[in-house]
């Protein structure tokens, strides 16, 4: 394999819209609501004259707990910075952030090498900070001109902003990174991140080390790539401009610090990146520390307190899958990318049927496979944990057949599919009324056997003389009036009688 | 309904009589009086006054009468009565109600309403006093002399050629003239105490933190307090009792107990050590001021009080600091009024810059243009360090020069200005001059201190001058209870224009 001619480096910039009640400065509500526009405002968030911000502690503290989840350290004093730009959507015309002194910095998520033989990469993470949403402009995409409005239901959203250090090599490994730390944030519940309501937003700084003959390398000039609304888009988009850029490097040399930084956004439709206004560089928000707000403290004791009240992540969570419950990675990975939601109600099935093995082979083949096919949630499906963890006992105690329990689980499915209700009860009921029970008391199967031989007799015969099919009827006799018999068990007995008469 | 006076009657006004809060609360307790009868007194002072004297920029009559019957109502009925006891009151017109305008004295707000009442207000109200109108101020508080209001300049009730000090003139000049027996400013810089000094009234800045900024229109975020002025120290304790105390809708109100001071007034101030600084006592200083304020110096040694040399060296780049940190953080606070959400639009904009530099051109009058620019520059990459940051450390010194001397004095006396009022006109066109008015008030706002100014003698043209205390932060007990000795002592605060 020839020596590659670049490096990609990518650091990506992450923002996320924290699941706090209230805004960070005011006590509105931070519900998406696009649809009643300027309803959850207050003087605060509206940036009235004599209005003043105060901090709401909880999303503090939320964030910190991310903070922690990403190995973050966490700042015993912070404050607040206002960075200074005029937006439509930016009603103070700044917007309080954090500058040089954010809560948190120098943490790290782990995420597997693109070559699954590699061991993991750690990817650092520069900071996390804190600072407060913007609103949004509606522009009128009519095309005939009519006035911007301005909603500003968003402004004051807490939304936390982490960096990556520029860590990342491909744009696959962009895209894992972005899965994960997506996960992550489910998993410990700080956030939706819900890329299509806006609640999380990616950017991408993205430039090539060239790699010279004599062995030294040469940095391209860094871009920043903007409007990527998937995880799918960002790969795409990495992908496109690694090669704009070598191509650029071919033709100009250019090199970092020669021409001012660009942005470039993402274009879906033509899938390519497009240069964007370069005002950036011209731009200087004349951070200064808010006045409005004291600084932050913590101590030692809270930060440990809100490490306690960490939920597991999902790295911790994949560890515990692979070695409690013996899962495949495979397993682990289908169950973890379906979410927090699904994977505790795994973890109930899990519990409740006593084999971590068998109710992920359920969980990540029938049920995902029902799911789908119903098209709704698992909070929605009808066949809660309690039953199939019910239904799934019965298989781990080896009260049912495998096959039975799928009979009872299409008979439950059915039924609430006419809409009537079903309980885990319904499990033991629906195994009776059917006779799936496992028989294993062998004098009333030596019965059955007696009788189905008495009434074919022929049967045994034919049998004998080599006609392995001459005993099918017979065993469907003996099933039917023992319900719930082995039929591998019913089989083996028979023919041991046969050959015991012969 | 609401009134917007304007310049425009110059007759002369009939002598003040200028009753002191604790004499009107005494006759509205004996029923001597009642709070429609006060309210009346206002508004015929104001209808008599105003025209000249322009304090006033929005008044509420029927409001403030519905008030006073109310509260009259409830008195009668023998129901408790708050501390304010349906005294009228006024504000000046940075601060937010919801029934009145709340312009700042700038063309960006003239129309603007706020759909909510400050910190202040709710105490007031909650109090029970009249909220007769809102008072004129410099533009967004900026400025000695309240000329660059849109409204026109407030006149001093001692001689009408004379500005009535600022930016609170509307404040101090509605005290003096007797439109109304109490009043809050703001001051950022000596607002408050600098124009009660012109008007010879008493007026008090607190510890920053001690009063609610919550719904006063910010200049200067680290340095802003609202403060009373009344006729007397009394008066002055009252209101600022009824409207200090913590806030949680405000971050930097302190969450400390408010202690009675009231009580403390009498307590005498034998023993109290007052410091006198050099460096309050230099070139510039007018020397009918120095006299006043020796002389009021001589009326606490005489009282018991000992004087000790105290020395503040950093107070020389108080003003610099000032000017740094203030613009800094207004230029910051004003961004807001672009014209978009509130406040002026301008009509003829051709895109989005357009639209914000239009509307702040049209919006603003100089004096805030010139500091926004100031403190944008200082702000700015590349100079952050040199101007903002290298002021934030001097004002920290400045503040350590307070802790210092505090540690062997009580209390620093000294003159509120350099000068007694000066002429309209003066010094709009030198804003340097303009800002060196300030030189005795503005350490005070930089080291957070409480500061009062109360009169303490007349120049030979009969204009007050003004004695200033300053303490260390939360002790405005001690301020108020020298200041009330002094009155104890003293008749000038009974001088009227």
């Amino acid at each position: 394999m020839a020596t590659p001619e670049y490096t990609v480096v990518i650091g990506l910039e992450v923002h996320v819209q924290l699941r706090t009640e209230s805004k960070l400065f005011c006590g509105c509500s931070t519900a998406f609501r696009p649809d009643d526009p300027n309803t959850q405002t207050c003087p605060v968030c509206l940036g009235l004259p004599g209005s003043l911000p105060v901090m709401n502690r909880k999303a503090f503290d939320l964030s910190v707990q991310t903070a922690l989840a990403l190995n973050c350290e966490i700042a015993r004093y912070t404050r607040w910075d206002r960075k200074q730009y005029y937006y439509p959507d930016l009603p103070k015309a700044y917007q309080i952030s954090q500058y040089d002194l954010p809560f948190s910095s120098k943490g790290w998520l782990e995420i597997a090498a693109d070559d699954p033989a590699e061991p993991p990469r750690r990817i650092r993470i520069t900071r996390a900070h804190l600072e407060e949403d913007a609103g949004k402009n509606v522009h009128d995409e009519s095309g005939r001109g009519a006035d911007s409005r301005v909603d500003l239901n968003r402004t004051g959203t807490p939304l936390l902003e982490i960096v990556s250090e520029p860590d990342l090599r491909t744009a696959s490994e962009a895209r894992r990174y972005l899965e994960d730390l997506r996960s992550l944030l489910l998993f410990i519940g700080v956030s939706d991140c819900n890329m299509q309501e806006g609640s999380l937003r990616c950017d991408a700084n993205v430039n090539l080390h060239v790699h010279n003959a004599d062995g030294t390398r040469t940095a391209t000039p860094i871009v920043e790539l903007k409007n990527m609304n998937s995880f799918r888009n960002v790969e795409l988009a990495v992908e496109y401009e690694t090669r704009r850029q070598w191509k650029q490097w071919l033709k100009t040399g250019q090199k970092i610090g020669e021409v001012p930084k660009q942005t470039r956004g993402w274009d879906a439709d033509r899938n390519e990146t497009f240069g964007q206004r370069e005002k950036e560089e011209s731009s200087d928000y004349r951070y200064f520390p808010d006045p409005d707000l004291l600084p932050v403290t913590t101590t030692v004791e809270q930060i440990e307190e809100i490490r306690r009240s960490l939920p597991e992540t999902p790295a911790v969570r994949r560890e515990r899958f692979r070695s409690v419950l013996g899962l495949t990675d495979y397993d682990t990975n289908v169950l973890l990318s379906q979410g927090p939601a699904l994977t505790a109600w795994f973890e109930k099935v899990s519990q409740l049927c006593g084999d971590g093995k068998l109710a992920a082979n359920w969980v990540t083949q029938d049920i995902l496979r029902d799911l789908n096919a119903d098209g709704v949630t698992i909070e929605e499906f009808a066949v809660t944990a309690e039953i199939l963890g019910t239904l799934l006992k019965c298989i781990q105690t080896e009260r049912i057949t495998t096959k039975s329990a799928r009979e009872v689980y299409a008979a439950l499915r059915s039924d609430a599919a006419e809409e009537k209700a079903i309980a885990p009860a319904d499990v033991d009921r629906l195994i009776t009324e059917r006779k799936l029970e496992i028989v294993r008391d062998t004098g009333a199967m030596d019965t059955a056997i007696a009788a189905a031989l008495a009434s074919k007799p022929e049967a045994a015969s034919d049998f004998r003389a080599g006609k392995q099919n001459a005993i099918g009827p017979l065993i469907g006799m003996i099933m039917k009036q023992v319900g719930g018999a082995d039929p591998k068990q019913v089989r083996e007995r028979l023919i041991a009688t046969i050959m015991a008469g012969a | 309904m609401i009134v917007r006076q304007s310049a425009g009657n110059q007759e002369m006004y009939s002598s003040m009589n200028r009753p002191l809060t604790s004499e009107l609360i005494a006759q509205l307790q004996s029923g001597e009086t009642t709070s429609r009868q006060l309210v009346e007194n206002s508004l015929r002072r104001i209808s008599e006054l105003n025209g000249v004297l322009n304090a006033f920029v929005s008044i509420d009559a029927d409001g403030a009468l519905a008030r006073a019957d109310e509260i009259d109502q409830r008195r009668q009925a023998g129901k408790p009565v708050g501390r304010l006891a349906g005294l009228p009151v006024a504000v000046k017109d940075n601060m937010c109600t919801i029934g009145l305008p709340t312009s700042c004295g700038s063309r960006m707000l003239k129309d603007f309403r706020a759909p909510y009442d400050a910190h202040v207000i709710q105490r007031i109200v909650a109090e029970d006093g009249v909220l007769i109108g809102k008072l004129n101020q410099d533009e967004f508080a900026m400025g000695s002399s309240t000329e660059t209001s849109i409204y026109g300049p407030t006149r001093n009730p001692w001689n009408a050629d004379y500005t009535a000090g600022g930016s609170s003139g509307g404040s101090a000049v509605a005290v003096a003239s007797g439109m109304v027996p109490l009043a809050l400013g703001s001051d950022t810089g000596g607002s408050i105490r600098q124009p009660a000094s012109f008007c010879g009234v008493v007026g008090m800045k607190p510890t920053y933190g001690r009063v609610s900024r919550y719904g006063l229109v910010a200049f200067a975020s680290s340095l802003d307090q609202i403060g009373p002025l009344a006729g007397d120290a009394w008066g002055a304790t009252l209101l600022l009792e009824c409207i200090s105390g913590h806030d949680k809708r405000d971050s930097t109100s302190l969450n400390v107990e408010r202690p009675d001071w009231m009580s403390q007034l009498d307590s005498s101030l034998k023993g109290l050590r007052i410091g006198i600084a050099d460096e309050y006592f230099v070139e510039g200083l007018d020397a009918e001021v120095e006299q006043s304020v020796r002389a009021a110096i001589r009326v606490f040694e005489a009282a018991g009080a000992e004087v000790v040399p105290v020395s503040l060296p950093h107070s020389k780049y108080a003003v610099a600091t000032y000017y740094l940190v203030a613009c800094s953080e207004a230029s910051s606070n004003l961004a807001r009024y672009d014209g978009i959400h509130y406040g002026h639009r301008a009509e003829k904009f051709s895109d989005l810059v357009d639209l914000y530099s239009q509307s702040r051109g049209e919006g603003f009058g100089t004096e805030v243009k010139r500091r926004i620019m100031l403190g944008t520059y200082a702000l700015s990459a590349g100079y952050y360090d040199a101007y903002y940051l290298k002021a934030l450390k001097v004002r920290r010194r400045i503040r350590e020069d307070f802790d210092k001397a505090f540690a062997s004095v009580d209390v620093i006396a000294g003159p509120v200005s350099p000068t007694a009022a000066f002429r309209l006109g003066e010094k709009l066109d030198d804003p340097l001059a303009m800002y060196l008015n300030d030189i005795y008030t503005i350490s005070t706002n930089l080291a957070g201190l409480p500061g009062i100014s109360i009169p303490c003698g007349l120049t030979k043209a009969r204009l007050p001058i003004g004695l200033q205390l300053q303490a260390p932060a939360l002790e405005e007990a001690r301020l108020l209870r020298f200041a009330h000795q002094y009155q104890q002592a003293t008749q000038w605060h009974r001088e009227q224009p």
